[in-house]
């Protein structure tokens, strides 16, 4: 029952977590964020101890909180890309 | 000598490619044609052959070394990548330090900006609320390494650290107990708090490391006196990443009663430590090395058996007296967060970097031949890959990689173009020495970044090889080894 029930709130928090994850200005922190959020919902997938869902929700939230704030002080001190980011070298990349 | 290699890569360069028309107009009128090139011979025909139809250039001392922007692109640009215009190079120097992880950046900001009591007033709760902050770093810390948070002090870094407890312990102990022991392959800081010593009297025994960086048990063994106070042996070694085994070291001397202290500033929050099972009296830690602000660090001082140290710094007697100054809240908070995410975080990002590692080097060696990694291949940390790329000059290879941060070696000596004393003390030719260069892979790495840096490396590794004398003596079967090279004048 408690997997059901947490089901569209855990669906809305992995979403908003992606969401303010990418809007990291920095290239590192952003992946970091977007992979970090991916592999801890997959992680987590299976979980069905009610406890452990509402423990994994908990931390989620707060995280979700960081992430807003840190994602919007990157967006106000970040500045240049990295050498990676530019376009033609990440053609390059996908090419080697 | 190191004006002389300065000037050397460009004058290899001028003799074996045509170089672009504004480098030779640059360049050409600092070097004239040194009297000692016509001693320049090798048991090798070829090169005699060579020296007869090529002018070989030497830097005349009298005048100034070239102004490094003249060549700074080395003359090439290797074609289809887009060059660093407007953009900042990716960053692959994790041992010099590690950028800090905006968690740890949210954790502090309280600290910098509402909560900014002093940790130590006990009088109203501007004092508490900081106060409650910074022993809960101190809870986050030693839950870390294992141990008790009232073992934690605050300083200002691995290198206050080092020098408190390696120059503490032996000044308590002095009169009764008059030796020190290290490595060759420590950080800067401690063998010059030793050296330090030495001049006070103290002996100090500097064990020599296996080529693959390890000490050796026996010469440990071998080197404890009666009267030896302290054992200092730093568990991840900062330049080739090689982890000491702390464990069996630390039993060891606390059979024979001596305090055993490591730098663990490239270890914690990277590889399990934990000072009980270890054995470890005193460990040194960095904030900025694991994503944590700079100019804060930690000292575990264990109190049962109860380590005792002269202070450095004398004053308010903050951190039970062996630390004056007040504690900079925000900094300790820091690193508290840091060590705690660190705690959470250890497994994933040890899979994580260690995959990057292998990318890397099996990227660089599937593609480039006589790629060798410095340190043991098994006892090394991952995130620390030390390469040698032989007939390449490192320095030659790092200004090629602008856009990419790099170093040959630890950040405190990156200006000396000596070769690394840790890659000496390895038994590495000094060419090999001069060859390495330093990776540094950490959380904040991605994939994306290891194939551009893989892809850079080889691309820049082949050209510098291509206008190398010595790539072309090697292809053509030549043993370098066996050369003998007359010295210059």
């Amino acid at each position: 029952m408690s997997v059901l029930a947490h089901r569209s709130q855990v669906l809305t928090l992995y979403k908003d977590l992606l969401h303010h994850s990418s809007k990291f200005a920095a290239y590192n922190f952003r992946d970091y964020a977007v992979r970090r959020t991916r592999d801890a919902f997959h992680a987590a997938k299976n979980e069905t101890d009610p406890a452990k869902i509402e423990a994994l929700i908990h931390k989620a939230e707060q995280q979700l909180e960081v992430v807003k704030r840190q994602s919007l002080i990157s967006q106000l001190y970040g500045g240049e890309k990295l050498v990676v980011e530019n376009p033609k070298n990440q053609k390059i990349l996908r090419r080697h | 000598m190191s004006l002389l290699r300065f000037a050397q890569g460009p004058a290899r360069m001028l003799r074996n490619v045509r170089p672009t028309a504004q480098i030779a107009r640059s360049a050409l009128p600092r070097f004239v044609v040194s009297p000692a090139a016509s001693a320049f011979h090798t048991s090798a025909n070829r090169m005699q052959a060579a020296a007869e139809s090529q002018t070989i250039l030497t830097p005349s001392l009298g005048n100034q070394q070239p102004p490094i922007q003249s060549w700074k692109s080395l003359g090439f640009e290797v074609t289809g990548v887009e060059t660093a215009n407007n953009t900042r190079p990716i960053y692959m120097d994790m041992q010099a330090t590690s950028p800090t992880d905006p968690r740890v950046l949210d954790a502090m900001l309280p600290y910098m900006t509402e909560l900014y009591g002093n940790p130590h007033s006990r009088t109203h709760s501007y004092g508490w609320e900081t106060e409650k902050g910074v022993d809960q770093a101190r809870e986050d810390i030693a839950k870390l390494i294992g141990a008790d948070a009232k073992e934690i002090v605050f300083t200002s870094g691995a290198t206050e650290s080092n020098n408190l407890s390696i120059k503490g312990v032996a000044r308590f102990y002095k009169g009764k107990k008059n030796h020190i022991i290290t490595t060759q392959t420590e950080h800067k800081c401690v063998l010059d708090s030793c050296r330090v010593l030495s001049d006070e009297g103290f002996d100090v025994t500097y064990l020599p490391v296996a080529k693959n960086g390890l000490i050796s048990m026996d010469d440990l063994k071998a080197a404890i006196r009666p009267d030896t106070a302290l054992v200092s042996i730093m568990a991840v070694n900062n330049e080739i990443g090689v982890i000491q085994p702390l464990e069996e070291i630390g039993a060891l001397c606390r059979s024979k009663k001596i305090f055993f202290h490591t730098d663990a500033a490239q270890a914690v929050g990277k590889i399990p430590i934990d000072v009980t099972k270890m054995n470890i009296d005193l460990l040194s830690i960095s904030g900025h090395k694991i994503y944590g602000p700079k100019g804060v660090g930690a000292l575990y001082v264990r109190r049962r058996p109860r380590v005792r140290l002269v202070p450095l710094l004398t004053g308010g007697g903050q951190e039970r007296g062996l630390r004056s100054g007040t504690v900079a809240a925000p900094l300790a908070v820091g690193l508290g967060e840091a060590c705690r995410i660190a705690t959470e975080e250890m497994a994933y990002d040890h899979e994580r970097v260690k995959r990057l590692s292998e990318r890397l080097i099996n990227g660089i060696q599937s593609k480039v031949a006589h790629v060798y990694r410095n340190g043991d291949d098994i006892q090394t940390y991952p995130g620390c890959v030390n390469l040698s790329f032989a007939y390449v000059e490192g320095e030659s290879l790092l200004m090629a990689l602008k856009d990419i941060a790099l170093s040959s070696g630890s950040a405190c000596t990156s200006a000396s173009l000596e070769p690394s004393y840790v890659l000496r003390a390895l038994g590495a030719e000094d060419d090999m020495a001069h060859s390495s260069i330093r990776f540094g892979i950490g959380r904040f790495t991605t994939e994306e970044e290891i194939d551009f840096v893989v892809q850079r490396v080889t691309a820049h590794v082949d050209k510098l090889r291509e206008m190398s004398p010595l790539w072309e003596m090697v292809q053509e079967g030549i043993d370098i080894s066996k050369i003998e090279w007359a010295q210059h004048a």
